[in-house]
């Protein structure tokens, strides 16, 4: 368990922060720009310095009142927005930066671990930094951090300086890390393409203070949060890969309250995957549609409803005990079909993004 | 014209590369943490101190020798502590012309240094933190490193600052042969007894040496290239 409470005010910005993380997984620190994702990531990495603050990791007290240890002592790794590997080093030096500077005993990670895992083989025996890509930089710069076998690894967007190529090219590397490594990592971002695919748990920051806090989809399925407000609001749903239908090139993908067919998907059966559902793809009908070019028809119970602008309405359901979904439909609809809460439903799905 | 240099010529040369060598290295050794602290500091110090630093590239040598001279005298707080710690008095001495050198060529190498130290992106030293790194750590194996071009600039602005030194020499070390003539007052007396030959000579190297520690500083160092 991690616990935070930082009281930080400048002249134009506080951070007024009280709050419990899990020990493990990945925790994304959701909000818009100027919320403070980044002055709390800093705050617990002791890289900004509170006069009043209280940090436990694990077992151990970082920050407490007049105590604070300084950063160098923290068993942290910490990924910045820009890679910041050191210019005068070559690239193995740069990874083996921190890894010298922790006792033996404590090297849980070891180099060759780390440069299979990134992919980094090609890259190690170059001697300038400096003329990488940012991709490439950026995956030296988040193993130069796991070889320091940190307990919490701090990620402050590390992929959001990168263009759209680069961040497709990194982003399966930190999923890895999630199903890999049993490092608790603290991940900033203002994208919510980057939430689905790596969170398990959601923070959502609002100048200076936490508005919410919990697992993924409770967070993001909640009507009252600025992000059921979202264009691309919508729920993830943790589906195992079923069965294959060859002849139309599909997938089905099972989860406890349904399954969804997918174009097909080239994992191996049984594996997980994460497919996203967006509310403004997910239609509401009372009876089962037998004639709809709509092949994902799940049974839903709708439990909760919030009005979404002057014509549309967010509508809460739960597929089973698990999942939710999200539908964002007319207000029209809503009053014709005579939709309430506590009634069953049949939620069409016209179409999933697979996130991972 | 038998030879180029006469024996106190050489003697003179020998006795500016010994001073320049010691007081290059005294100056590295004092001006890196100013220059550090310099750079890196929010305290309102930082003004004055930065100012005192500087005064020597303003100041007349006359000045600064003057003042180093009463400083260092029987009267003076540096010629006191000197006395009590039996060192006897520091004019006119080789020692007396290392301490009045280093004082006048702080500037060149702390400045060099200072701007190198500030243009070390705040983030490397941060990056260097959360890698396990102490200052003193992050100090030696980031920020020195980064700061080579400044370093070599101060080494050799430092090192030819007092090489070419002339009226805080006069002042502080008077004319001594071996103690402290060095070549720049060598050079005075040639052109006192009317030896312009003498002089030339010796004139045309200090001309040679400076510019080729220039053209060395100008050509490799990379903080003069366009990245």
């Amino acid at each position: 368990m991690i616990y935070a409470r930082f009281d930080l005010a400048y002249l134009s910005f506080a951070l007024h922060v009280d709050m419990q993380l899990p020990a493990r997984g990945i925790t994304v620190l959701f909000g818009p720009s100027g919320s403070g994702k980044t002055t709390l990531l800093r705050c617990i990495a002791g890289l900004e310095r509170t006069a009043s603050g209280l940090l436990r990791v694990h077992d151990e007290v970082w920050q407490d009142g007049a105590k604070f240890m300084p950063v160098h002592r923290r068993r942290l790794g910490y990924v910045f927005q820009e890679a910041s590997l050191f210019p005068h080093l070559s690239v193995r030096r740069n990874l083996e930066y921190g890894l010298q500077r922790i006792p033996a005993a404590e090297r849980k990670v070891q180099l060759e671990q780390v440069v299979e895992w990134l992919g980094l083989s090609k890259l190690i025996d170059r001697k300038d930094p400096d003329g990488l890509s940012g991709g490439e930089r950026q995956r030296i710069a988040i193993g130069r951090a796991l070889l320091t076998s940190p307990r919490l690894l701090l990620m402050d967007e590390p992929v959001s300086a990168l263009d759209a190529a680069s961040k497709q090219e990194i982003l399966p590397y930190l999923e890895r890390l999630h199903s890999e490594l049993d490092i608790p990592v603290i991940y900033v971002s203002h994208a919510l393409d980057e939430v689905v695919r790596l969170a398990d748990h959601l923070v959502l920051l609002e100048q200076g203070r936490v508005i919410a806090s919990g697992a993924l989809n409770d967070t993001l399925s909640r009507l009252d949060l600025p992000t059921a407000h979202l264009d691309d609001a919508g729920t993830v749903i943790a589906a195992k890969v079923g069965m294959h239908d060859e002849d139309y090139h599909l997938t089905r993908l099972d989860f406890p309250g349904g399954s969804l067919w997918v174009s097909k998907v080239e994992r191996e059966d049984g594996s997980m995957v994460r497919a996203r559902v967006l509310a403004r793809d997910v239609s509401i009908a009372m009876t089962a549609p037998k004639d709809s070019s709509i092949s994902n028809i799940l049974t839903a119970r709708i439990v909760g409803m919030q009005d979404e602008g002057p014509d549309k309405v967010n509508v809460r359901m739960t597929l089973g005990d698990e999942h939710v979904l999200l539908a964002r439909i007319t207000r029209r609809s809503r009053d014709q079909l005579g939709l309430a809460e506590g009634m069953d439903v049949f939620a069409q799905v016209k179409s999933v993004v697979l996130t991972a | 014209m038998e030879s180029a240099f006469t024996t106190a010529d050489l003697s003179a040369i020998w006795l500016t590369i010994k001073l320049s060598t010691v007081v290059t290295v005294i100056l590295l050794l004092v001006g890196t943490p100013i220059a550090w602290w310099l750079a890196r500091t929010r305290c309102w110090w930082k003004g004055p101190v930065g100012a005192v630093v500087a005064l020597p590239i303003v100041l007349p040598p006359t000045v600064i020798g003057f003042y180093l001279l009463v400083a260092m005298g029987p009267g003076g707080p540096l010629g006191q502590l000197t006395q009590s710690l039996g060192l006897g008095l520091l004019p006119f001495s080789f020692a007396g012309l290392v301490v009045a050198s280093v004082f006048y060529s702080l500037p060149f190498v702390v400045q060099p240094l200072q701007n190198a130290f500030e243009s070390i992106p705040e983030r490397a030293l941060e990056t260097a933190a959360t890698l396990r790194a102490s200052a003193l750590d992050t100090f030696f194996s980031v920020a020195l490193p980064l700061a080579k071009p400044g370093l070599l600039t101060a080494t050799v602005l430092g090192f030819a600052h007092t090489v070419g030194e002339f009226g805080v020499v006069l002042m502080i070390g008077g004319n001594i042969p071996d103690q402290t003539r060095v070549v720049s007052v060598q050079i005075y007396d040639h052109v006192e007894a009317m030896e312009y030959a003498q002089a030339h000579w010796l004139s045309a190297a200090m001309v040679v040496f400076s510019f080729v520690a220039l053209l060395l500083l100008y050509t490799f160092n990379p903080s003069g290239k366009r990245k």
